[in-house]
């Protein structure tokens, strides 16, 4: 603590904010490095976990910064409406995720209405080449970039945004989506795409090739079936102790992360998580599983189980999380340095409360927007995140006699108006069904926006 | 003591007569709303006997206490003219002046004239009580919403949602403009005379004027006791009391009782007229010099557009997510008949009874009813259903007409009652131009006046559009509403002459 300040570079600086962090822990006031969720407040910057790419060796962090969720400007949460992301902010998270031994950056070019590489570039372009990895994708959205020319377009472009000449990870983008197999060849198959890449990788600029999956996974198994030719590198899956063994039963056409992990892991192909805590949905949660988990450990965050629940896996090469607030990045610091491993005992008591979970009717909405933006004007993921907040806080009332009914009505209705301005409203949707096939969690959003719809309507008139 | 009861209640009633028109949650009127139904034009065009009565005995008793204390324009004038009094040497202003009495009368004529012509604008012009629901509704109801506003966002920071946020909106240039004039001479008028607008432009205040010249109960002056001070004079706001003679003019006087305190020798009091007999103070109004409220009488009609030239919201090709796509604001469609609310019956009875006093524009809490721009109904309210719908849960405007404009009516009787019919057009259907299933209109129909029909005849698959059968439909426009076409909606609603309960 005592050290030539003048000599202090701006990366030891954070180093020492972390271990200032320490020497204050157990004091009544930390600035700076204060901790929000009353948990406490050490980040350390020297224990983060790292695993081990058999491929290339690469030492990965075992947390990896997703880079979909970036700030904006206006201090708004996360990417609200259309406002520019907050590059100084972003740098900052960089700085002090790289301080701390986060060395994963995972982006893409549709992330942010296609302005999270651009920004990823920025931030990390201020730090030397070799003290991070770099995660992009070939996207997939719209069928004008299915080209062989629109392809090679896209990945070039990527390089560009990021200010490299070589990409350590990249990812065949949403494989399954859609109409699943079909879109899958059209996608990367007939033009030529894969081959392409896999002739990039023998020439060294990608230095890894892998998919990321969402969906029908018939193409997942069509694409592990070809390993011995593909030779995957690494593959993205979305894990958590909710999907684990429920992904199917809250969708059927979703599959269990119990088997999309058990397949990799019987190939020895390492594995990326991503969704480890559902948008939120695993930290914002009713207040009898908040309950639940703090009461076995107090001064743990919620979001911490489901972060230790997705590490404990030890072929899981990193964990994705989309961190828009310093106090996410700290957070989830603090989760994997080091690892707590998880213990049976502990396994088991998060899958019981997967199994309170799903008594919720929770609308599985991780925010990720990709069914954004709806040509009709509905802001989408408001209007859900809105009514699982309801949900949540027990603003739901199912009849016009519950004992709340009359506070719940206000607070539901009041807050839709202040979540979702009036013309992005539910009762908007015409059912064109456009977002659908873009919804990696494959929600039937025109069927829920007539869902809730229907309930403002019942609400409104007072016919509950 | 009887002034400060006259200013106790003044305030009172003024107070919560401008919150009927600022409040927009309907708390307020589940108490007061009594308080516009016995204004006095607005009970005479409802029929209202009761108040009537009431009225004229409360004057024939009293004097033109209706003018001191329920009037909101009159209480407004009073707080002018309070406030140009507060200035240095200005608390004795006033002198008396004789009646303009042909200039009082010959507006009460044309207001009559014009009342019974159904010159809804002209009326609705010099009625004292739409004027100033007007001022309250125009210039006063936004700094109140925006206030408002102010505490919803600091509740929304807090988690409460005790203030939820309301949209200020300039719901018709005109109407504003007349609001705005209107405020700016009577202000001017009460700042510099007092109640001159009352004593000469007011029909109500002639009317009850006329009646106040046979009041029971009214201010006398005792000539014994009277030194001919002139002060009760200087400081009378209607200009009424003739000190050197000793007269009153009661047809102007508004019993405010400010003369009583006023004299210093204790010679003016309020007592019943057979004590002591007065004589009428001289009748010769010749100078005429009194501003008229110059609205400007150009024809605002509603802005419209050709049809045609709708352009429409394309839905544009996904590349990357997130964003929110650009909504376009909705155009007012060229109607062929206005659109008057259930229970106004026909647009002939609305037009015939309603005082333009803005009072449900106020309350309507979808944003549906605003001034109309025709020059004949000059600042009478209309639907129109760009900004929300006539929605089904909702009879605000039927509970709190003071003018039997639009009658009361129950939540079962306004589901059934056709106000209008809907009409598609056919070249801004969202399913024929962007190719893309809708039905939005038929979703939402609270009378299943709608069905989605394959627009290919003989192709179950073909994309569906909607009919509308105008027998069900009505005319509530939640279609035209929520249709996703803009700016123009596929599909929008024609108003009735006649309404027809279902």
């Amino acid at each position: 603590m005592k050290e030539n300040i003048k000599d202090m570079s701006r990366r030891a600086f954070f180093k020492k904010v972390g271990a200032a962090g320490v020497a204050a822990a157990g004091l009544a006031s930390c600035s700076g490095n204060g901790n929000p969720s009353g948990t406490p407040g050490e980040v350390p910057a020297d224990k983060m976990t790292y695993r081990t790419n058999p491929k290339t060796g690469d030492k990965v962090s075992l947390l990896g910064f997703g880079m979909m969720r970036l700030p904006s400007v206006g201090g708004r949460s996360a990417r609200e409406g259309n406002e520019e992301i907050d590059q100084e902010m972003v740098n900052q998270l960089v700085d002090y995720a790289i301080a701390h031994g986060v060395n994963y950056f995972d982006t893409s070019p549709a992330y942010c209405r296609g302005k999270s590489e651009h920004a990823t570039g920025i931030a990390l372009s201020r730090h030397p080449r070799d003290k991070y990895f770099i995660a992009t994708k070939l996207s997939n959205f719209a069928p004008a970039t299915w080209t062989f020319e629109g392809s090679i377009a896209m990945y070039r472009n990527s390089m560009k945004e990021l200010q490299v000449d070589y990409l350590d990870y990249l990812l065949l983008h949403g494989i399954g989506m859609g109409s699943g197999m079909e879109e899958y060849k059209k996608r990367y198959e007939d033009n030529g795409v894969l081959d392409f890449l896999l002739e990039e990788r023998r020439a060294g600029r990608i230095r890894n090739l892998g998919f990321s999956y969402h969906g029908d996974v018939k193409v997942f198994d069509y694409l592990l079936s070809r390993h011995e030719e593909y030779q995957w590198d690494f593959v993205q899956i979305q894990l958590n102790y909710l999907d684990w063994k429920y992904a199917k039963e809250i969708n059927p056409r979703n599959t269990d992360a119990e088997y999309l992990y058990g397949e990799l892991a019987k190939r020895n192909i390492p594995a990326v998580i991503m969704e480890p805590l559902l948008g939120g949905r695993l930290s914002n949660v009713p207040d009898n599983i908040v309950a639940h988990l703090k009461q076995r450990e107090p001064e743990l965050s919620v979001a911490s189980w489901a972060f230790r629940f997705a590490g404990s896996f030890p072929d899981v090469l990193t964990v994705l999380s989309g961190m828009t607030r310093m106090e996410h990045l700290q957070d989830n610091i603090r989760s994997y340095a080091p690892l707590k491993a998880l213990t049976d005992e502990e396994f088991g008591f998060l899958q019981d409360t997967a199994t309170l979970m799903m008594q919720f009717d929770t609308i599985p909405c991780n925010d990720c927007k990709y069914c954004m933006p709806c040509p009709y004007g509905l802001d989408i993921p408001a209007i859900l995140l809105h009514y699982n907040k309801c949900l949540n806080e027990g603003n739901i009332p199912e009849h016009s006699q519950d004992e709340n009914y009359r506070t719940a009505r206000r607070a539901f209705l009041v807050g839709y108006d202040r979540s979702v301005p009036k013309l992005r409203q539910a009762n908007h949707c015409i059912g064109c069904n456009q977002c659908s096939p873009h919804c990696p969690q494959r929600i039937d959003i025109p069927k829920e926006m007539r869902r809730i719809d229907e309930y403002v309507e019942r609400l409104k008139q007072n016919t509950l | 003591m009887l002034r400060k009861i006259r200013q106790i209640l003044a305030i009172l009633f003024f107070a919560l007569i401008t919150l009927l028109f600022l409040d927009f949650t309907g708390t307020i009127h589940a108490w007061f709303g009594w308080m516009a139904k016995i204004q006095f034009l607005p009970a005479v065009l409802a029929l209202n006997v009761g108040v009537i009565l009431f009225l004229v005995v409360l004057t024939l008793l009293f004097g033109r206490v209706y003018c001191s204390v329920i009037c909101p324009m009159g209480v407004f004038q009073d707080a002018v003219s309070w406030m140009s009094g507060l200035r240095k040497k200005k608390k004795y202003r006033f002198s008396y002046s004789s009646e303009k009495r042909i200039l009082r009368y010959a507006v009460l004529a044309l207001f009559i004239i014009a009342l019974v012509a159904g010159v809804g604008s002209f009326v609705a012009l010099l009625a004292p009580y739409s004027s100033y629901g007007r001022m309250a509704n125009n210039l006063f109801a936004p700094l109140y919403g925006w206030g408002n506003n102010l505490l919803a966002y600091f509740a929304e920071r807090a988690d409460s949602y005790a203030f939820y946020e309301t949209s200020v909106w300039l719901k018709s240039l005109p109407t504003f403009l007349v609001a705005l004039v209107t405020f700016i001479v009577v202000a001017v008028l009460a700042w510099k005379n007092g109640r001159t607008y009352c004593n000469t432009i007011c029909p109500v205040g002639t009317v009850l004027g006329f009646l106040s010249r046979y009041s029971l109960f009214r201010i006398s002056i005792d000539a014994g006791k009277c030194t001919s001070c002139s002060l009760c004079s200087r400081k009378c706001k209607a200009a009424c009391i003739d000190y050197k003679n000793h007269n009153v003019d009661y047809s102007r006087c508004v019993s405010c009782m400010d003369c009583i305190g006023t004299c210093k020798h204790d010679a003016i009091s309020y007592r019943p007229a057979w004590k002591k007999r007065a004589t009428e103070a001289p009748a010769d109004g010749q100078q005429a010099a009194v501003k008229e409220t110059s609205a400007s009488r150009r024809s605002f009609l509603t802005a419209t557009a050709g049809l045609a030239s709708a352009s429409l919201l394309k839905a544009q090709e996904k590349k990357v997510d997130g964003g929110l796509a650009v909504i376009e604001e909705k155009k007012i469609p060229a109607r062929a008949a206005a659109i008057v609310p259930p229970g106004a019956w026909s647009s002939r009875h609305f037009l015939q009874h309603c005082t333009a006093c803005q009072l449900c524009v106020s309350v309507c809490p979808n944003e549906v009813l605003r001034p109309s721009g025709d020059l004949m109904k000059l600042m009478q309210p209309e639907m129109s259903y760009e900004r929300g719908y006539c929605r089904p849960e909702c009879t605000k405007c039927s509970e709190v007409c003071p003018a039997g404009a639009i009658r009361p009516i129950s939540l079962a009787e306004k589901s059934s009652i056709q106000i209008g019919h809907a009409v598609w057009i056919k070249d801004n259907c969202i399913p024929l131009t962007d190719g893309v299933e809708c039905g939005n209109c038929a979703r939402h129909c609270p009378t299943g006046a709608i069905q989605m029909v394959p627009s290919e005849e003989g192709d179950p698959e073909s994309l569906k559009i909607p009919v509308i059968n105008t027998e069900r439909c009505i005319g509530c426009g939640a279609c035209e509403n929520l249709c996703p076409s803009r700016p123009f909606s596929a599909i929008y609603v024609e108003g009735h002459l006649e309404h027809r309960m279902l």
